[in-house]
């Protein structure tokens, strides 16, 4: 029963939320859609939490990614131990990188006075979340083995049933503890994101910056004779 | 030809007092919200010395401004992987300067004087920080801690600008006969070629077609604050209470309106002005590429005669307004920088063509006896120029300033200054050794006309405020992208919008 609540009908909620919620928040209040910086008042402490953290997690999500989108390859990769080992080397170290970036940031929120000045009840929940996330991911790799295998065939399989709107809570109700507060957490790291600075995490525009010209102009009114609005060098 | 408007200030730096009503009535306007606090818009510094934020010249620190590379334009922030660079260092920003290049704002704890109880010692105000709230041992830095060179062998001593003087050039910071200061205020340039536009990764910044402004949109501004470590002059300032960049914004609810930007408007000193400048926005990038000696010349060549009639004609083919033609007509920033060429771009190596543009100052001859008694100077023995490179001011330190360290325009712009004063004299007076024949040939050898000469005079002494400021106003009726009905949502709310909130909790 609780199994059928936590991973079959608040999923939908949840993810309900967070759709909802970003595409609200964007178009109604896009002057709030990024994190507060805090570089400003404290570089020093950033420098080794910031990095570490946002490079560490992010290669772990895009691995979670992969597994969810072709869980084949993951598996086909596994195939051959020394193959596997080196993955879950990888992750793990990953998963460390993650783990020190965050205590850092934590330690620097909680001891900095600038910092602290600036820190909302949110910003103490998403550090929270993220915690417990990190945590129980390690504690998934270290205890049970080969997470990566049996990621790709206990939980993707739930999750394509979750997306495919015939949640089928057999996959999932036999986990460990741990896993399944890992699973639940990250429903509420997604729900989280329109609500708090974690909005930053769906990022729409850096990238173009690749490939726009320089220099950017905005006309109040089209020009009689040009219509061209950049000063086209890059 | 690609024919554009583009607003500029000048500063006629002799008569800056260095009284800062500009920056207090920059600040009353537009930066006493939170997080605001610390940011000047408008600043006046003491020349030499740090500045604010401190060093803010050192661009081997900053990255600020662009470098030529393999014959193409580069930010100097890109250095290395490119535009690449700025994504990966998107959650650290390794070349930001924090509050502490500027200065942690305070107000004082005035309740005290009023609350404390009785004792046997007078209560003080105790300082208080903006930021947390709490106690401050002490102030250890403000907006313009080096004032009038306050503590000069620790502050200007290491002015970026004193780079190529010799030793004893640089005895002006320790040796009273030989001191010399200037001010030397500054806001947002409003460059051709802008580095905070071009290292923004979402795209937030623009320079406005019609003014040249440069702007930050907030609603798409995203924190990143490469804006303020790209822009030389550091004139972007993160607002660290809710997380968007600012700027000088020109005041252009002011200048759209015809009205003289707040800071200038306030010049006790009247030692700015305000016009229209034409440039051709095709030879940006080759005129930002021009070499450092070369420089000051092209930005005279990337401006565009106002009295021109093909340049007339284009400007009216491209839909600039009568009044805008007429006002470029009577610049004073069109005859400052180009016609007269006395007044010159801040720091134009960092090649973002500024268009600021300032009358560097005359200073003091340097002489305490004459040459025979050990002296330097020997005014028995001089002709009209002689003096430039007597002055206590060092022409290297000027160039280093306005000149992308070419001696060769500040000499100009100084040798110019003085003829226009010696004619002057010779008018009102009569008293110029050599007479009217050596005025007039004085002028011929400077390339000045007499006429010329008068109406620098004019300009910098008797104009009125009609022939300082020449803003035209803008036909904002004429355009097309802002809803009528929106158009006075923002009013009372000095430009940011209403305040917001994160959905819960945070005030933004």
């Amino acid at each position: 029963m609780i199994n059928t609540m936590l991973f079959g009908a608040a999923p939908y909620v949840l993810l309900t939320l967070a759709i909802a919620g970003i595409i609200y928040r964007y178009t109604m209040s896009k002057y709030t859609w990024s994190s507060q910086s805090s570089q400003f008042l404290e570089n020093r402490t950033l420098f080794f939490g910031s990095f570490p953290w946002h490079y560490g997690i992010m290669l772990i999500l895009t691995g979670h990614i992969i597994g969810l989108i072709i869980p084949s390859v993951i598996l086909g990769w596994n195939s051959a131990p020394a193959r596997l080992y080196l993955l879950e080397l990888t992750g793990l170290s990953l998963g460390f990188l993650a783990l020190f970036g965050l205590l850092t940031l934590i330690y620097r929120r909680l001891t900095n006075v600038r910092v602290k000045a600036l820190t909302s009840g949110w910003d103490v929940l998403v550090l929270l979340i993220l915690l417990i996330q990190v945590v129980t991911g390690l504690g998934n790799a270290i205890l049970y083995r080969w997470g990566s295998n049996w990621y790709a065939g206990a939980a993707v399989p739930w999750m394509w049933s979750v997306l495919s709107f015939q949640p089928n809570v057999d996959f999932v109700s036999n986990l460990p503890v741990v896993t399944k507060v890992h699973i639940f957490n990250a429903m509420l790291f997604f729900a989280l994101i329109p609500f708090s600075r974690l909005a930053h995490f769906v990022v729409i525009n850096p990238y173009k910056y690749l490939w726009r010209p320089y220099q950017v102009v905005r006309w109040y009114r089209p020009r009689t004779a040009r219509t061209e609005h950049l000063v086209q060098y890059k | 030809m690609d024919i554009r408007a583009q607003l500029s200030m000048n500063f006629h730096m002799d008569k800056c007092i260095g009284c800062h009503t500009c920056s207090v009535s920059c600040k009353n306007v537009w930066t006493t919200r939170r997080g605001a606090e610390y940011m000047w818009w408008n600043n006046v510094e003491t020349k030499p010395g740090c500045g604010y934020p401190l060093t803010w010249e050192d661009q081997e620190r900053y990255r600020g401004g662009w470098e030529v590379s393999g014959g193409s334009l580069r930010l100097k922030l890109l250095k290395g992987p490119g535009k690449i660079r700025t994504l990966a260092n998107i959650f650290f920003q390794p070349n930001l300067p924090t509050i502490d290049d500027y200065y942690e704002p305070f107000t004082f704890d005035y309740q005290n004087l009023f609350n404390a109880p009785a004792g046997d010692d007078q209560p003080v105000a105790r300082p208080k920080s903006l930021i947390t709230g709490e106690f401050m041992e002490k102030i250890v830095l403000g907006p313009n801690w080096d004032d009038d060179m306050g503590g000069s062998p620790l502050y200007a001593s290491n002015d970026p600008n004193l780079k190529g003087l010799s030793e004893s050039q640089k005895e002006l910071l320790t040796k009273f006969h030989k001191l010399f200061f200037f001010y030397l205020p500054r806001i947002c340039n409003h460059c051709l070629n802008p580095a905070c536009v071009a290292s923004c990764p979402s795209g937030a910044i623009y320079k406005r077609g019609e003014d040249g402004i440069v702007l930050i949109d907030q609603d798409t501004c995203r924190a990143w604050r490469f804006c303020v470590s790209a822009c030389p002059y550091k004139k972007p300032y993160y607002n660290w209470a809710n997380g968007k960049s600012e700027k000088c914004i020109f005041c252009y609810p002011r200048t759209e309106t015809g009205q003289a930007n707040a800071c200038a408007h306030a010049c006790t000193g009247r030692i700015r002005s305000v016009g229209v400048l034409f440039y051709d926005a095709d030879r940006i990038e080759e005129i930002a590429k021009t070499p450092d000696e070369r420089l000051v010349e092209a930005m005279r060549e990337i401006l565009l005669d106002p009295c021109d009639p093909k340049v007339v004609e284009e400007a009216k083919r491209v839909g600039i307004d009568e009044n805008w033609i007429k006002a470029a007509q009577n610049s004073p920033s069109y005859n400052l920088f180009k016609k007269w060429r006395i007044a010159l771009p801040n720091h134009p190596e960092f090649r973002t063509l500024p268009m600021n543009f300032y009358i560097p100052p005359m200073s003091p001859i340097l002489h305490n006896a004459k040459a025979d008694a050990g002296g330097t100077f020997d005014p028995e023995n001089m002709d009209f120029f002689h003096q430039i490179d007597k002055m206590r001011v060092p022409v290297r330190f000027l160039a280093n300033l306005f000149g992308a360290g070419n001696e060769q325009v500040v000499i100009e712009s100084l040798k110019r200054q003085m003829a226009a004063r010696l004619y002057r004299r010779q008018q009102r007076f009569g008293d110029v050794a050599g007479g009217n024949s050596a005025v007039s040939q004085m002028l011929n050898s400077v390339g000045l006309t007499p006429n010329d000469c008068d109406e620098i005079y004019r300009l910098v002494s008797l104009a009125t405020f009609q022939e300082r400021f020449v803003i035209p106003e803008t036909h904002r009726e004429a355009q097309s992208t802002v809803d009528p009905r929106l158009m006075y949502e923002k009013r009372g709310t000095v430009g940011f919008g209403n305040k917001k909130k994160e959905l819960i909790g945070r005030q933004w």
